[in-house]
């Protein structure tokens, strides 16, 4: 069981657990604003944008060739930005605070 | 806004556009009840993944538009398994098969389109013959390969559907032959070279791709299905799927009186000719105001888009419509992401990278004018051309082709 939280681009904060799925069937499961996952979370439409809060980038490690590919030109990225349908859940990602880019 | 605590807004059909319109609606401020009806009995799902990871990876429960909390979450009520079957504008009522009717405020059409069974001699009997575009669809076709012993597939259209399914079928150990009546697979959206790469991506997987198939007849033998074309050619299928288009389903609002135009037509609120009801989705004739024409849509991007723009509408935050469209196909390893519409193009440009794995982008221009971008592992010229078509930004075309230069925002100047 992983503890997740997201930080909404209003300031909310929303603390959630989760034992599978990817972060962003969580964040959708939880209504956690500016994360939709039109694609259904297969690294197709970048509506799952997040920046990790830098002190837990060792947990959620790098992104693939693809990801960053529909991340490098994106005017929210930045260099903790992923894409939170290619994050999966685990215990690896317990405490980790993401905040929603859009 | 008004109001709307005592309101009743109601929406028929509930896959990407009525659920996703739902759930905006009640993040825009609607109060009042959200009532979602759709014939089709599953929680709604995620309607792409049908032909392509679900098929191989079976995982029908992880792949719902919402868990089913999220809507008691939202106070949104899903009426499934219930078939709408008139719209009563003068009274600003629904009814239903079972005899009962259900008032409204707002009324949204999310009704979509249905595969379009081609009028083939012996199709009628439906004993090994599928379409793909529901769960039920999706659940028959994966039980009925992993039943057959011979797994012979015959797929009749050479579209994404058709492709799709023989890629996932494929890798099901089934034999699969598509037979496609048009000269070139993916005829109707890409151009040759496109055409050409899959047809020779799905060979070199086993599959047989035949072009210039026109089916006539299918007939039952024992056990299993014969497949025959117009040029007399035979194909044994224990089981065939029917990949050959959609129709539109707008019968609810033609019978009801409102504007059908190759679907529903909508202005650039979603909003039909009557001031209550809006539609969304593949079932709409909408104006794309960059293309500058009317289109009609069938993708995952334009019902989840109108979803918001109907849901800001019904707020009396009116937004335009405003998107351009994009669309995606996953087949075998290969990620094919398409932007913007190819429609009137009479320039093709194509962008080969210079790295190991497959990857190139197919450019479609009107003389100057960048107007889609098809790109086959190859995010940066998905993400860039979305950018370009968006900017209406003149391009050196001798640059985009040279890939020596990288894609970078301000290569191609």
């Amino acid at each position: 069981m992983a503890k997740i939280t997201f930080i909404t681009s209003d300031n909310e904060t929303i603390t959630v657990e989760g034992n599978s799925g990817s972060v962003m069937e969580l964040a959708v499961k939880n209504n956690v604003k500016g994360i939709d996952g039109d694609c259904g979370g297969v690294c197709s439409c970048a509506t799952c944008h997040v920046h990790v809060e830098p002190e837990f980038t060792s947990k959620t490690g790098e992104a693939s060739e693809l990801e960053s590919d529909m991340l490098e030109f994106d005017d929210l990225t930045n260099e903790y930005s992923r894409l939170s349908c290619q994050l999966q859940v685990s215990d690896d990602l317990d405490g980790v605070v993401f905040k929603v880019a859009k | 806004m008004a109001d709307t605590k005592n309101k009743t807004c109601v929406v028929i059909g509930a896959s990407h556009g009525g659920v996703n319109f739902a759930s905006y609606l009640r993040r825009e401020g609607w109060e009042g009840q959200i009532i979602l009806f759709d014939k089709d009995p599953m929680i709604p799902y995620h309607r792409p993944p049908l032909s392509k990871a679900y098929l191989t990876e079976g995982d029908l429960e992880g792949n719902l538009l919402k868990p089913k909390e999220s809507y008691e979450h939202d106070n949104i009520t899903l009426k499934l398994g219930q078939t709408v079957t008139s719209i009563n504008r003068a009274d600003k009522t629904i009814s239903l098969q079972d005899g009962s009717a259900q008032a409204f405020d707002k009324l949204v059409i999310s009704t979509g389109a249905r595969p379009f069974i081609p009028p083939i001699k012996g199709i009628e009997d439906p004993k090994g013959i599928f379409a793909m575009r529901t769960g039920e669809d999706a659940i028959n076709i994966k039980n009925a390969v992993d039943a057959s012993k011979t797994k012979r597939v015959v797929i009749i259209g050479g579209g994404y559907i058709g492709l799709e399914t023989a890629a996932s079928l494929n890798k099901l150990g089934a034999k699969v032959v598509v037979l496609e009546r048009e000269e070139h697979v993916l005829a109707r959206v890409t151009a040759p070279v496109m055409s050409d790469f899959f047809t020779d991506l799905h060979q070199e997987k086993g599959v047989k791709v035949l072009t210039n198939k026109n089916v006539v007849s299918i007939s039952k033998k024992n056990g299993y299905n014969q497949v025959v074309c117009d040029d007399g050619m035979c194909y044994d299928a224990d089981l065939i799927v029917i990949g050959v288009g959609i129709r539109v389903n707008t019968e609810l609002a033609k019978n009801a009186g409102l504007d059908i135009e190759n679907g529903i037509k909508v202005n650039l609120f979603t909003q039909t000719n009557d001031e209550n009801i809006y539609a969304i989705g593949d079932c709409t004739y909408h104006y794309n105001s960059h293309y500058q024409r009317y289109v009609r849509l069938e993708s995952v991007q334009n019902a989840v888009d109108q979803g918001k723009i109907a849901a800001a509408s019904i707020c009396g935050k009116e937004q335009e419509y405003n998107a351009i469209p994009w669309f995606w196909s996953d087949q075998y390893d290969i990620k094919l992401q398409m932007v913007g519409l190819s429609w009137g193009y009479n320039e093709v440009l194509v962008r080969k990278e210079e790295v190991e794995q497959t990857s190139f982008s197919v450019w479609y221009f009107k003389d100057e004018e960048l107007l889609a971008v098809d790109a086959v592992n190859n995010a940066k010229a998905y993400v860039l051309g979305a950018r370009f078509i968006k900017g209406k930004q003149k391009i050196n075309k001798t640059k985009l082709v040279d890939s020596s230069i990288p894609m970078k925002p301000t290569s191609f100047l």
